[in-house]
This record gives structure tokens, sequence and C-alpha cells, in this order.
């Protein structure tokens, strides 16, 4: 560790030849990111060339085989999505951390814990075909359509929850001991150690892992393409069916030609400039850190 | 030792003379077929493929799914031997050359519980424009009418396009599908929807269980043998098509999909067999 440190006059040849490896992996994986980046961007250049960046946010309508191409409503969709999905999982998913590290019994926490573990595990297909045979009929018959908004929050909510929970508890458990001893020396309750102690010092912990929560919502697709009911259109209730940038590329993907296949590339770099978004705000989050 | 040797010798003679001319036929027929186009054809295009692999085998049919267009475009730049198109070629496309496989209807389906028991042109048309919203308007029950739409692209978007003269950007839908399958499992899990599949999915469903109802169109009912007979109006021809006029292995292969020995398969997908 301290060998491979530039300072030192003369580094091992062992040393030399690791860095030399380290330097070569950590490349291609940049590589990779950028050629991505290209590839989006080489393939989005045509209808960026033909029909500029504005009509992505003027058009009247996503039509693609009449030329119409506002990509607005898929924007506004999958951000309303990610939105409502996170106002429902994050206190729900911080809370049940809370629950299982610091009030349930050691047996219940553990049997909890792996509970929470399967959750984040099933594929988003199962959540998907759950949310069109069981959720959607039952919206349906208080407000149909039934596939709406509403079903793609519940049923993200319900992905995202995990990641949460599994990132806040361990937020908590990297603590430093010396917290609790200092509670207990001053005989503070459980409460007030929670809300004046734990909660403000693991503060950018639970941050990060709403953000990155955030990230897993906006790229959810399989899910979402099966209950969302993919209009494009801006929801006017929590009722009404949404489309999102991905169920956009997924739906329409495989059978776009010319214009609209480069109009599916925009969306796709415009899910890379969201998630890019949440990266850096994850990291000013992960900065501000107490214990880091 | 000796004997045994030349036992073997005997036998790889027979051998030879047994399968020579069998292995002389097949050499004829080598090489790769490749097929894209319509996601409706590929899986009936990859059953004959392994069917004709089997009588062939030196030969590999490699079958790709992309939609329609990409089967015209994929025959025109060469990119494909041969293209899967399930619709009748556009006045732009009569470069090509077509050659019908078999016919595919598209069914307009409601749920089982659903009291309407047939619906005109016109109704349709309204009730995909959101003029009619309530089931009421056309003799049914008090209920809102959830409409069905498929997304950009597919074939069977168009054909209904195309048949009720509408366009895509008039239609007022609530729920937007991808396949047919997706679409069934929509319409069976919401009483009051409407939607429109490929009719050999949706009679196949309907026959098995799944809470669904094909409605006729101008009286007459929606159903394979309609299709086959030509009454039924709303259906399409599925075409391979190529742009120069087929030669060797391209040429066996269609001559073999537009043979009676293929019509197993087309029945088994639920497609309609039409050439003799």
């Amino acid at each position: 560790m301290i060998l491979s440190n530039g300072n030192i006059l003369s580094p091992s040849t062992h040393d030399r030849f690791l860095t030399g490896i380290l330097w070569c992996f950590s490349l291609l994986a940049s590589l990779i990111l950028g050629l991505i980046l290209f590839f989006l961007v080489y393939n989005s250049l045509p209808v960026l060339w033909d029909i500029g960046i504005s009509k992505f946010f003027l058009d009247s309508s996503w039509h693609p085989s009449e030329a119409l191409f506002n990509l607005t409503p898929m924007l506004v969709g999958s951000l309303l999505i990610m939105l409502g999905a996170i106002l429902l999982a994050a206190p729900l998913g911080i809370v049940s951390a809370i629950f299982c590290r610091f009030y349930a019994p050691k047996v219940i926490a553990v049997f909890y814990q792996s509970l929470i573990e399967l959750l984040s595990g099933i594929p988003s297909v199962v959540y998907g075909f759950w949310g069109l045979v069981t959720l959607v009929p039952l919206i349906q018959k208080v407000n149909p359509p039934g596939t709406s908004l509403l079903a793609g929050i519940i049923v993200l909510a319900l992905m995202i929850l995990p990641t949460v929970s599994l990132i806040a508890d361990a937020t908590f458990a990297n603590l430093p001991k010396e917290y609790f001893q200092g509670a207990a020396g001053l005989s503070l309750s459980r409460f007030t150690l929670l809300t004046q102690i734990i909660l403000p010092a693991s503060k950018s912990g639970l941050l990060t892992s709403v953000i990155l929560a955030a990230g897993r919502a906006i790229g959810e697709t399989m899910a979402i393409l099966m209950i969302c009911g993919n209009i494009a259109q801006i929801p006017d209730s929590l009722f009404s069916p949404v489309r999102t940038l991905t169920a956009n590329i997924a739906l329409e993907m495989a059978y776009a030609m010319g214009n609209h296949r480069s109009a599916l590339f925009v969306s796709g770099l415009l899910l890379m400039v969201i998630i890019f978004a949440l990266v850096s705000l994850a990291h000013r989050a992960g900065k501000g850190s107490v214990y880091a | 030792m000796k004997n045994s040797k030349r036992y073997l010798n005997l036998t790889i003679a027979l051998l030879f003379v047994f399968f020579l001319p069998a292995t002389s036929f097949a050499a004829e027929l080598k090489g790769k077929l490749v097929l894209t186009g319509s996601s409706t054809i590929a899986p009936l295009a990859a059953e004959i493929g392994k069917r004709f692999e089997s009588l062939h085998p030196r030969v590999r049919v490699d079958v790709q799914t992309g939609g329609s267009s990409r089967g015209v475009a994929d025959a025109r730049r060469g990119l494909a031997d041969i293209g899967t198109v399930s619709r009748a070629l556009k006045p732009n496309e009569q470069d090509l050359l077509s050659f019908t496989l078999a016919k595919d209807g598209v069914a307009i389906i409601v749920h089982q519980s659903n009291p309407i028991k047939k619906l005109s042109n016109q109704q349709i048309i309204a009730i995909y424009q959101g003029k009619i919203k309530n089931w009421k308007t056309v003799g049914g029950n008090n209920r809102p009418i959830t409409v069905i739409n498929k997304a950009e692209g597919h074939s069977t978007l168009e054909l209904f396009l195309k048949y009720f003269g509408l366009k895509n950007s008039q239609i007022k839908p609530h729920v937007i599908i991808g396949d047919n399958e997706q679409g069934i499992k929509t319409v069976a899990g919401n009483p009051n929807a409407i939607g429109y599949v490929s009719i050999g999915s949706a009679e196949y469903s309907a026959t098995h269980n799944i809470p669904i109802k094909l409605l006729p169109m101008k009286g007459v009912p929606a159903s394979i043998k309609n299709v086959a007979n030509g009454t039924f109006p709303l259906s399409r021809p599925l075409n391979l098509v190529t742009k120069v006029v087929p030669r060797g292995l391209a040429k066996e292969f269609i001559d073999y999909s537009l043979s009676n020995k293929v019509h197993d398969l087309i029945q088994r997908q639920y497609f309609v067999p039409i050439n003799p």
C-alpha cells in the first residue's frame, strides 16, 4: 500500500506491474462508458441534425410516423413515477431499517433482513406481472383504466424499497460505537438517541440510499411497460396512464426506422443525462458524510 | 483380425453405395439463409426453417425480427435473403417480389362479460377517436370504455388504421401495448376494455378459457375459417419478399414454404394456410 505511493523513490517492479494493470483495467471500464455515450450520440445525431433539438420539446405530440417527436410527456412521466416511488419508498425503507437495527429482537431482525434481501432479488418482470393481474384490476375498479401512474408508483416503490432499506441499514451499522456509548453514558432514551444523534449523523448515507434508489427507479423498464398504460401524455391525475422514457424505447425500438429510431436514441440520451445528474447528486451527498 | 478388417471394408463400401446419392443431393443445397422482418411471421418462419434444415442438413436458416418495415428494408439492401412482411406491399415497394405464405386476420376483442354482440365500423372509429366514451352509447353497460392501442411500428396497428381510415394521432387510447399476448392479458383483466390482436392468437386464447370475446366485422364472425375463405374484411397476407427472382437456396426455401408440407406448421401458429 505504502510502497505504491508516488513519494517512494524506488517502487518495486511488482508495484509498477500492478499499477500498469490497474491503469489498463480502469481505462477499459471508462472506455466502455465512453463508447456507450458515443454510440448514443452517434445514433441520435441524424434526427438532431434533421429536425433540431427544439422539436423534441415543442411538437404537439409523440407520433413519430407522422413526424411528431415531443419527448416531454415521457420525461415528465419518468420523473413523476420516480418521485412518487421515492416519496413512498424512502420513509418506508428508512423506518424499516431503523426498526431492524434498533427496535426488533435479534431473531426477528435477522429474519426481516433476509426478507428484504429476498425482495431485492425478485426479477422486475415478476413485479410487473403481479401488477398487471392484481394491482391494475384493483385500481381499475376504483378509476378505469387501471393501468396508471399510480400503479407504476406502487410497484416501483416496492422494487426500490429494499435498496433504500439495505443501504440505510449499512449506514446505521457504520456509525461509530462512541456515539452509542456516549448516549448510554448520558442515559438518553432510545428515541432521543435516534432523533438527535443517529439520524443527523447518517443524513448523507440516507440521502445516498435514496438517490441510488432513484437511479434504479428511473431505469426500470419491464414492470413499468406492463402496468403504466404507455400513453405518451402528461398525466392529469394519479389514475392517468403514462409512458416513461425507458418504456418508450422498449415499446418501439424493435420496429423503428430512420428518424423514429434516431428519436428513440434521443430518449436514451435524455435518460443518461438524468442518471448523470443523479449520480453527481449522490457524489455530493456522499461528501458531506460525517464519518467518511 | 483379418476377417474383421474385411468386414469393415465391406461395411464402408456399402455405406458409400447407400448414402452417396443422399450426400450428393444434400451437397446441392448448402449455406446460410437469412430471413428478417415481421415479428408475426418470425415464429412460423423459424418452424419452417427447422423442418427445412432437417431435410437439408447443410443448410442453416436464420430468422430475425424487427418488423415488416425492416423486412422490406433488409430485402432491398440485400441484408437478408428473404424479407418477411405481414401486410400487402405498399405502392412504393413494388420493386420487390412477394410470395404469400399464409393469411392472418385482426380481431376486435372485448371482455367475455361484455354484453355487446357487434359494433359497426363507425362505432369502432368513434370509440377509438374518443367520441364514444361509454359502453351505454353502443348498447352496453353504463361503464367507461378502456381503449387499447398498439405501439407505433406494429403491422397490426398499420392494418387497423388503414382499414378504418384513421391516423394514429387521432386515436385517444388509454393503454398502449406491445405484443398480442399483452393485449389479450390486458383485455382479460379489464371488463370494459376493447382492443385488437391477431385473430390466431385471439381465437386460441378465447378457446382456452381466457375471458375474451371476438367481435364480428360487417356481420362476418371473426374466425380463422373466414380469414381463409377471404370473407373476413380485417385480414392481411403474410408475405415472403425478395429483391430479385429467387434462385438456388432461396428458391428452394420459398417453394417449400408455399407447399402443403408446411400447412400443419401454419395452423399450429394460428395462421391460415391458403396455398393448395
